[in-house]
């Protein structure tokens, strides 16, 4: 009997390492230690046995089976493994095929330097203010200290509609409407907006472009404000290593005038093409509000000083990306658009 | 302005100051300097030769053989020029020579004949060709006789010079002069000026005698002086003072014409020569011209005059427009002995319109139209009769013949330090304001605290107290204004609720795939109505540039399209755009018209392109729509959306619609009409266009949580047959009104149309799904509520009910 379960452990044993499948496996485990297996059989007719040999041989019988199980169950796990690496093997792919593509569009690059812009200003208490394209004489010279007949408002200039009635030169009508609008209050607005020039369109020159003004209006509001103001600006915009200086100008809605230059944002200031060698690079007109426009709204210029700023998008994206012809923002090239759909923080 | 350091120099010392240092300090203090040109160009090796022999070259007809003393020796150089001859002083390069166009003088054999440089024309030496004198504008230019060979000849014609180029700002007319300049630097130097000192002899005869002057119009010219130089020979000037004009930018003509311009550009006062004996009647009258009277000026063209254009006349007929240009027939000539010189002030309004009117620009009306200094006009004239006399020979008869009604006097501004502090946000000492205002000739005096100032007539851009402050500033230094931020109270900022809106409306397009277009306002007429939303006159300029750019648009369409045509034509073929911007539609009551802000999109060839998976996909109507109402959807208006079929001008018309928000239109979207799509070279295109100020500003509710489901909903499919025609909208409403408010959901999941379905039927098949929030619903209610469905569509929409 002894024998016997010594022979057929082995027979066991053999037939779990030649099962070269899961499922071969489970054959032999059948065969062997189910219910109607060797193993169970030899356990059936133990009760033929002497009873002082049951507990010798009912030992020896789990020793055997246990071995056999434990043998089946090390062979089980090395066969299951073989089967998922199989599996794997058969599901893998070729990573650098191309993903499917998320398609989304971005703003244009003018779009997205006025919201740059807009927010900078938000976040210092500023709203911004809109107003007609087509506007009023009274709103786009009058009020601004361009009286009629004056040099600067020549009809050459501008696309007129009627004798009253124009398409804005620039957004600052904006600021007259507001400043007539609050009636005497404080006021810190951002005008952003389209603006039509008679001018042939070439590489520097398109008769529709965009502008972005700002005015800050209310009492004891200095030149020094201008500058502080125009200087964080410069640095949000143009990374904060710029420097900025004024240099005496003429609007005639400001006075004094100033234009603003930043230290040049590719060579730092030592002179290279983009700032033609000079180290700086002009951004923005500005100024001190001209007690006429103020007068002229409502405004006694005598209680309260304002100052006023204006840019072209346009041009802080031809120096910013380093685009050479303005008429690429109204060509709506999506080649050209699609370049602007990274973000920056 | 072109500013020559070398004349400047003459008023104000700028010896050892590098140029591009003081067109540094110009530019931070107020005047832009565009660019510094150096007239020397650095040439070396330019001498004056002195031409001993002049022959025909043997083999060559055009050319010459010249032998030339250069100086340290004699040396035969080949010259072309028609103009050459013996006994010319001459500008010679010399082998080594490099001229500013880049050519290298090398000695040269021409025509077997050597030549050892070249004998140069004022063009080759980088002046322009018209600058150069008429005398010498087709040849060599020949140097007075005093000149000695072999001496550099770069400062004998002032081309050691370096000229800054101002860029002036309008109201800084007082630096379109010399003088002007040499106030402005000497302020900036803290240095003293030297002005010219006029002192000549006057002859016994006087001017009035043998002149006669009336003003009939006294407001378009309040103040004229005229001066009479007898015994003038006219001849070329010296040469320094054609330097001079020409570093300016004036070409050189004659001793009485180049000493006007001199004294213009000195004095910014523009002076006119007439020839007395070619006036005729010894009379000078300023009057308006007669409507249509006629004038050929010295640029010999006939005008024709209006009654607006101020004339100068004899008398009898216009001898010159008014501060604009001369007349021929008074024109001074070589035989000329007597002259009048003319030194007005004409007012600026007259000068520019009439400039404007007859096309015309000159240095006298770009003067003029600023308005000249008051205190300039009687001393101009007395510098200029000084010239003619030093160098014309002329005899100055006494006195002028003068009518003077101007105001010259100063404008005075009271201002105290502490206003231009306060201003400038600084703390600048009243001794350091006066000595500014003194180092720019301001007169100012300090009265109880207070700084009391007349501002010269040459400034006329100062006459209010912050023009004051514009000067204190500029001199004392922008870079010295300190950096604040307003005070004030502080003020939240940030978008108003439309502005914000119109943010999410951007970026949910360009979340859905679509780039932001931005297209021209101005179109054509006939373009500017097509897919408008509205019907609504247009808006046309006055004077357009171009038909194309006539008419303010109705529509963001069509120049939608125009972008996507050129895309395609480029080879994108798939195209995803949008715009916001507004319309111009009619005329409002103020004279302007209503300006709506609209959003449009286009979109045209693939949707989905992701071939590799086999996943393409066409753009379609309902890539479209589902765009419009995911936007819809983001805003808060999905609830009142819904479309209708639409016939529209330009759109096909069975895939149209129009979109209406709770029953109003506010859009349109469909298909582009094959035949517009191949006007314009396009395949299948989609387009939409919504009223964004209209749907910016609806309320919408208040965004409240609703608990999500704790209780199953149950879902029940129904396949149904209709006719053709009848739309899914149809059935989805009758569906909804059926089900009652258990039925949370219904959705299309199959249309279908072909075999198996009878000829003119549909099949479509919706999903429904039952929700109670409060319970989990039997099967009885849900059969209960499924039947009124069932019915209602059997009813109402004549439909069978599929197995």
């Amino acid at each position: 009997m002894e024998q016997q379960l010594q022979l057929l452990k082995e027979e066991a044993l053999k037939k779990i390492q030649d099962a070269s499948t899961v499922k071969e496996l489970n054959d032999v485990r059948v065969a062997y230690l189910g219910k109607k297996g060797p193993i169970t059989d030899l356990l059936k007719g133990m009760g033929k046995l002497p009873a002082e040999e049951r507990p010798k041989m009912g030992a020896l019988v789990n020793v055997v089976r246990e071995a056999v199980t434990e043998s089946l169950e090390t062979r089980m796990t090395l066969l299951e493994e073989e089967a998922i690496n199989v599996q794997l093997e058969k599901e893998a792919i070729d990573v650098t095929l191309p993903g499917r593509p998320i398609q989304t569009g971005n703003h244009h690059p003018l779009t997205r330097v006025v919201e740059e812009i807009e927010d900078f200003f938000i976040s210092m208490g500023y709203e911004i203010a809109e107003g007609p394209e087509v506007e009023k004489d009274y709103y786009n010279f009058e009020a601004l200290n361009l009286p009629k007949g004056h040099p600067a408002r020549d009809m050459q200039d501008s696309f007129y509609i009627s004798e009253e009635v124009l398409l804005r030169t620039h957004t600052s009508p904006v600021q007259a409407r507001t400043m007539e609008a609050k009636g005497g209050e404080a006021i810190k607005i951002i005008c952003p907006g389209k603006v039509y020039r008679r001018d042939n369109d070439d590489a520097t020159h398109s008769h529709q472009f965009t502008q972005i003004e700002g005015l800050v209006v209310g009492e004891n509001i200095k030149m020094s404000d201008l500058k502080g103001t125009l200087d964080l600006f410069a640095k949000k915009m143009f990374g904060a290593e710029r420097e900025i200086r004024l240099r005496p100008s003429f609007f005639p809605f400001t006075e004094p005038s100033v234009e603003m230059d930043i230290s040049c944002f590719k060579c730092g200031g030592d002179g290279c093409n983009v700032c033609k060698k000079t180290g700086w690079i002009e951004i923005l007109g500005a100024g001190m509000v001209h007690p006429n426009v103020l007068r002229m709204a409502g405004y006694d210029p005598s209680a309260v000083t304002g100052f006023a700023f204006g840019m072209g998008p346009e041009r802080i994206a031809m120096l910013k990306y380093g685009v050479e012809d303005i008429r690429h923002f109204y060509t709506n090239d999506i080649r050209f658009i699609s370049q602007f759909h990274r973000s920056e923080a | 302005m072109l500013v020559s350091t070398k004349w400047l120099n003459e008023y104000v010392n700028i010896k050892g100051i590098k140029p591009e240092d003081l067109a540094e300090r110009i530019t931070r203090s107020g005047i832009e300097v565009d660019s510094i040109i150096d007239r020397s160009h650095g040439m070396t090796n330019v001498v004056v030769g002195y031409v001993k022999e002049c022959v025909k070259h043997p083999e060559a007809d055009k050319l010459n053989i010249c032998q030339v003393d250069v100086g340290e020796e004699t040396t035969q150089i080949i010259c072309g020029a028609p103009n050459v001859a013996q006994g010319q002083k001459v500008i010679v390069a010399r082998p080594g020579a490099v001229l500013p166009g880049g050519m290298k003088i090398k000695k040269a054999k021409l025509r077997g004949e050597e030549s050892n440089g070249m004998i140069c024309s004022l063009q080759e030496l980088g002046i322009e060709g018209k600058l150069v004198a008429k005398a010498y504008a087709e040849g060599i230019y020949v140097l007075p006789q005093d000149t000695i060979p072999g001496e550099n000849a770069l400062p004998l014609l002032g081309l050691d010079d370096t000229v800054l180029e101002f860029d002036l700002t309008p109201n800084r007319s007082d630096a379109l002069s010399m003088l002007g300049v040499a106030y402005e630097v000497g302020a900036i130097l803290s240095q003293g000026i030297a002005l010219p000192k006029i002192e000549y002899k006057e002859s016994e005869e006087k001017a009035e005698d043998v002149l006669k002057l009336r003003v009939d119009a006294t407001t378009d010219n309040p103040m004229y002086v005229a001066k009479v130089v007898k015994n003038i020979k006219v001849a070329e000037s010296p040469l320094w003072l054609q330097n001079y004009l020409m570093a300016a930018g004036v070409r050189p003509h004659n001793n009485v014409v180049d000493i006007t311009n001199y004294v213009l550009m000195e004095y910014g006062q523009p002076l006119h020569a007439f020839d007395y004996d070619r006036l005729e009647t010894g009379e000078i009258v300023v009057r308006h011209a007669e409507e249509g009277e006629m004038i050929t000026t010295l640029d010999d063209v006939e005008r024709k005059l209006n009654q607006h254009n101020l004339v100068i006349t004899n008398g009898s007929e216009p001898v010159a427009i008014a501060g604009v240009m001369g007349g021929a027939n008074s024109e001074v000539h070589d035989g000329t002995t007597t002259v009048v010189i003319e030194s007005a002030y004409f007012a600026p309004s007259s000068v520019r319109r009439t400039s404007k009117e007859v096309g015309l620009r000159s240095d006298a009306s770009t003067r003029f139209e600023k308005g000249v200094d008051p205190n300039r006009v009687q001393e101009a004239a007395e510098r200029a009769a000084q010239l003619m006399a030093e160098l014309a020979g002329g005899e100055v008869l006494s006195g002028s013949v003068t009518f003077d009604e101007l105001d010259k006097t100063a404008e005075r501004i009271t201002i105290s330090p502490d206003y231009i502090n306060n201003r400038l946000g600084m703390k600048i000492s009243m001794d350091d304001m006066l000595a500014i205002l003194e180092r720019l000739r301001i007169p100012t005096e300090a009265v109880n605290g207070q700084l009391v100032i007349d501002a010269p007539t040459r400034r006329q851009d100062l006459k209010i107290k912050e023009d004051i402050i514009e000067e204190i500033a500029r001199m004392y230094g922008y870079d010295e204004i300190p950096k604040t931020l307003p005070v004030s109270e502080s003020t939240p900022g940030g978008l108003t609720p439309y502005q914000a809106k119109r943010r999410i409306v951007r970026q949910y397009l360009e979340g859905a795939g679509l780039y932001q277009a931005i297209t021209y306002s101005l179109t054509s007429k006939e373009h500017a109505q097509e897919y408008a939303l509205e019907t609504a006159p247009v808006t046309q300029l006055l004077m357009p540039m171009s038909e194309d750019r006539s008419t303010l648009r109705q529509s963001l369409i069509p120049h939608l399209l125009e972008a996507t045509t050129y895309n395609v034509a480029r080879r994108i073929d798939s195209v995803a755009l949008y715009e916001t911007g507004s319309v111009f539609l009619g005329e409002e009551e103020d004279g302007l018209p209503r300006e709506v802000e609209h959003v449009a999109a286009v979109l045209t060839g693939k949707w989905v392109d992701h071939a590799w998976q086999g996943e393409t996909k066409k753009v379609d109507f309902f890539v479209a729509k589902g765009i419009v109402e995911g936007m819809m959807e983001r805003l808060g208006l999905a609830e009142g959306l819904s479309f209708e079929k639409a016939s529209i001008t330009g759109m096909h018309p069975g895939r149209t619609a129009n979109i209406l928000l709770k029953g109003e239109r506010i859009g349109l979207i469909g298909q582009i009409h094959p035949t517009e799509q191949k006007k314009r070279d396009l395949k299948e295109t989609y387009v939409m266009e919504l009223n964004l100020e209209h749907i910016l500003s609806v309320d919408t509710e208040e965004l409240l949580y609703s608990p999500v489901p704790r209780f199953p909903s149950i879902s029940r499919d129904i396949a149904l047959v209709v006719e053709s025609e009848t739309s899914a909208g149809i059935l989805e409403t009758i569906i909804r009104q059926a089900g009652g408010k258990l039925l949370k959901d219904v959705k299309l999941f199959d249309l279908y149309e072909g075999e198996n379905v009878e000829n003119g039927k549909k099949s479509l098949a919706f999903s429904l799904t039952y929700f109670d929030p409060e319970r989990t619903l039997t099967d009885e209610e849900v059969v209960k509520a499924h039947e009124k469905v069932l019915k209602a569509l059997t009813v109402e929409a004549d439909a069978q009910l599929r197995g």
